[in-house]
């Protein structure tokens, strides 16, 4: 592995405070270093350098997002990749192939992706296609909001035992982090029914979803887990809902020390609307952003949304029935046994819809509202809102007035009327972007070693044909849309995989997953676990668990619990 | 003006020949038309290499007419997309004719094979013998079949006739196997032969007359009435028919015209009126 010098770059790097200077980037042996002797050069004068893009949020493998594929092939042959020298062929527009997704990511600078929704009896199918993942650095999160045992432990109380379950959890499944969806809703969802608000005790369990949030919140603390807790609200996608956003962000309020998150709402997008009904619908950005401009307990990705046909899916499988009764679409639903439920529908955003046109006008209020870009992050909850592949559109939208403004005039009249949009002037500098883009989503997911370019992170490096000094980007909105969507040079680990926008070498990468050091004590829980779980599943406990060696490159995040 | 392909050779693995339409080679030479590009099987050709090429392309779309002569039933996508001008095939053809089509005539003296017209939005397709399956459907797992237009199939069709039709008519006038309109939500589809089962299901609106024998009609239509005349796609078609409105499964409010002399065996349903 040849090491490189990037020369004369406007560099971003948030957290090392360099805003645009130009500057020479180093790499030798898959590390930022100093520097090296006779490198090869990359010339980036005119260009900025960035660290590699990082997805904390965005469905692109298992169990399903393989449904979802089976689901659309109207989707696979209006997009179809051809076999290069060194690609695979492929095929998706909303739910790519896995390697398509690969290249796809990577072609515009992205490292690292983290999938946010493993059923985890489904973990086994997840990693298989994690490994045929290639250009990224990866992840999952196991969903464990309505999880039998999680729900019992909590409603006893038995918190070092949850504890001690979801640290086996982690290792069983090779997850990263807690996934709390429609906490409780999903287990309702198996009797066809689903819970109303964050104080409605789930069916059968005598536990209300403010108690999973917190109990598992606690446990989080308890692991020290990488992660906050990864949340997707009760009442996702309904008028009104807004105020089950807001009691979730404050029933967690009081566990929150110092200004350290201890809470990431997803696809906030989905949980900021207001109104009654979906004719009194409309946007509750202001009192969201009001709130979390005035708290640091909690980080949040917007869940954008592109007018596009895209496809909806989601682990919440009574929201998931809504849109199938809204669309009359086709439509999947599952129950994972004691774990989870899920939903795939098929979905076209219009711009002519009134509540389409609002949701999109949500998202972009919310990123503009909330100040600090340390607490909000780029994403469109890929496929929901849209596929990844409109990161660069979305980035032109928060860089550029003009852009907005552009979008919104051939949007619902009555939509137009009611959005704060055309006041909220703020524009994204390079450094906000590199931040919602990458340097924030490392921090909140603790990876020390990505998200910045200081002496020792790992080597992954976007280079974008884009000259902040010559060009004035608000006012060339395509210009920014052509850098990201075509990175000049994307370095994975010390080594190009992308120029031009070409993939010119293919490489796999890193499974992370939390591998918690906890005290022995807590292996006791095992037997009775064993003993349940005979009883609760139709799988055999052994047959469960994920093996070191079915990830094709094991990358174990050691944490020390505190119990 | 004219353009004459003649098959070269005997087709024994599919072509993808979505190059033979008037969008494509209107206003090109005769010698850049021979280099356009085509499928065989998996390797790359010409279009030279599979056909004699002779007379010459108009200076638009509207203005060309191409013209195929030969054994064509592996050759595929025949005027896909295409918006205008006319193409005329002598002999039988291959899947995906007309594919898309937003305009322009395509006619066929052999045989059709399926998926003729699918997703087709204007424009006109006639065969003289008979067509395969799918004619003027949507694509798999699609819910866009035909948005507009017309095809004229004068043998048999096979199954799933029109399925997902947003617009457009489609007249059969021989036989249809099973599925004729299913999920159609508007149009019309005229069927003057016999149809197999399964008519009209899962549809939600438009017209599907049959005028010939029917093996049965689905339990999710209901018996509305019997008229002595169905109109459907401007054009009036003599009866009587009973009328059955459909498909209740989803909510549908399609209407289904079977003819009441060629189907005594449903007589038992006037007393229902």
């Amino acid at each position: 592995m040849a090491a490189l010098l990037i020369k004369n770059g406007f560099v971003y790097d948030p957290v090392n405070g360099v805003d645009g200077e130009k500057m020479d980037i180093a790499v030798s042996r898959g590390r930022i270093v100093e520097k090296v002797g006779a490198p090869h050069v990359i010339d980036a004068s005119g260009m900025i350098v960035m660290p590699g893009g990082i997805d904390i949020h965005s469905h692109i493998v298992g169990a399903k997002v393989n449904s979802g594929r089976l689901l659309r092939p109207e989707d696979h042959y209006k997009d179809v990749e051809r076999r290069t020298s060194v690609t695979r062929s492929g095929v998706g527009y909303s739910i790519p192939s896995t390697f398509t997704t690969g290249y796809r990511y990577s072609r515009m600078g992205w490292t690292t992706v983290m999938d946010p929704a493993m059923p985890p009896l489904k973990a086994k199918h997840t990693h298989e296609e994690l490994n045929d993942t290639p250009m990224l650095d990866k992840g999952a999160y196991p969903l464990l909001g309505s999880n039998w045992f999680v729900l019992e432990y909590l409603r006893a109380k038995e918190f070092d035992e949850c504890a001690a379950y979801v640290a086996w959890m982690m290792r069983a499944t090779k997850g990263y982090a807690i996934k709390i969806v429609n906490p409780g809703g999903l287990e309702a969802w198996g009797f066809g029914r689903n819970v109303r608000d964050i104080d409605d005790p789930v069916p059968h369990f005598d536990i209300t979803p403010r108690e999973i949030v917190q109990g598992l919140c606690k446990v989080n603390k308890l692991l020290n887990l990488p992660h906050t807790i990864h949340v997707h609200t009760n009442n996702l996608g309904k008028p009104g809902n807004y105020a089950t956003t807001l009691e979730t962000l404050k029933c967690v309020e009081d566990f929150a020390v110092d200004t350290k998150p201890i809470i990431h709402l997803t696809h906030c997008q989905f949980s900021c609307f207001a109104g009654h009904d979906w004719r009194t619908f409309r946007s509750a950005s202001d009192e969201v952003a009001e709130y979390v401009n005035a708290h640091n307990h909690a980080t949040l990705d917007i869940g954008q949304i592109t007018f596009t046909d895209t496809t909806t899916m989601t682990a919440d499988g009574p929201f998931q029935f809504i849109l199938y009764q809204i669309t009359g679409n086709k439509w999947v639903n599952n129950d994972v046994e004691a774990e989870t439920s899920s939903g795939i529908v098929p979905f076209q955003y219009k711009r002519k819809s009134y509540v389409h046109a609002i949701q999109w006008t949500i998202g972009l209020e919310l990123a503009l509202q909330i100040q600090d870009p340390w607490k909000l992050f780029l994403t469109t909850d890929h496929p929901n809102g849209g596929p990844f592949t409109s990161y660069p559109k979305i980035i032109t939208w928060l860089m550029s007035h003009k852009a907005r403004m552009e979008v919104l005039k051939k949007l619902n009249r009555k939509a137009q009327r009611k959005t704060l949009l055309p006041e909220l002037d703020r524009e994204y500098t390079l450094s906000e972007i590199a931040i919602a883009t990458r340097a924030g989503q490392a921090k909140a997911l603790s990876l020390a070693d990505k998200g910045h370019l200081g002496i020792g992170a790992d080597a992954d490096i976007a280079i974008y044909n884009l000259n902040p000094k010559r060009t004035h980007l608000a006012k060339h909105p395509a210009a920014i849309q052509r850098a990201f969507s075509n990175a000049a040079y994307t370095i994975k680990n010390g080594e190009v995989v992308v120029k031009n926008g070409e993939v010119v070498k293919s490489v796999n990468g890193k499974t992370f997953w939390t591998d918690v050091q906890a005290s022995p004590s807590l292996l006791e829980i095992q037997p009775e676990l064993q003993k349940i779980f005979e009883e609760y599943y139709t799988v055999k406990y052994d047959n469960y668990i994920v093996p070191d060696h079915y990830l094709a490159q094991s990358a174990p995040i050691p944490v020390q619990a505190k119990v | 003006m004219t353009l004459t392909l003649q098959l070269k050779k005997t087709l024994t693995v599919p072509v993808d020949a979505g190059c033979i339409s008037p969008d494509v080679v209107a206003g090109k030479p005769l010698r850049e038309v021979a280099k356009l590009p085509v499928w065989e099987g998996n390797r790359k050709r010409n279009l030279s290499d599979v056909f004699d090429i002779r007379g010459e392309s108009g200076p638009t779309c509207a203005k060309t007419a191409i013209r195929l002569v030969g054994a064509l039933s592996k050759a595929r996508r025949i005027g896909a997309d295409m918006t205008d001008g006319l193409i005329e095939v002598r002999g039988d053809v291959g899947m995906h004719l007309g594919e898309k089509m937003r305009g322009g005539t395509v006619t066929v003296d052999g045989n059709a094979d399926s998926w003729a017209g699918s997703e087709m939005e204007d424009g006109t397709i006639v065969v003289k013998k008979n067509a395969g399956d799918y004619i003027g459907a949507a694509y798999r797992g699609s819910a866009r079949g035909m948005k507009g237009g017309t095809i004229v199939i004068h043998g048999n069709a096979g199954t799933e006739v029109g399925g997902n039709m947003r617009k457009g008519t489609i007249h059969i006038h021989g036989d249809v196997d099973q599925f004729v309109g299913i999920r159609m939500k508007n149009g019309a589809i005229i069927v003057h032969g016999a149809a197999k089962g399964r008519a009209g299901a899962f549809m939600t609106g438009g017209k599907l007359v049959l005028c010939n024998r029917v093996e049965s009609v689905l339990p999710s239509f209901t018996v509305d009435s019997i008229k002595t005349k169905a109109k459907a796609a401007g054009e009036s078609f003599d009866g009587p028919f009973y009328l059955f409105i459909g498909d209740l499964a989803e909510h549908g409010n399609g209407k289904l015209y079977v003819s009441k002399n060629r189907n005594p065996q449903l007589k038992h349903l006037e007393e229902l009126l």
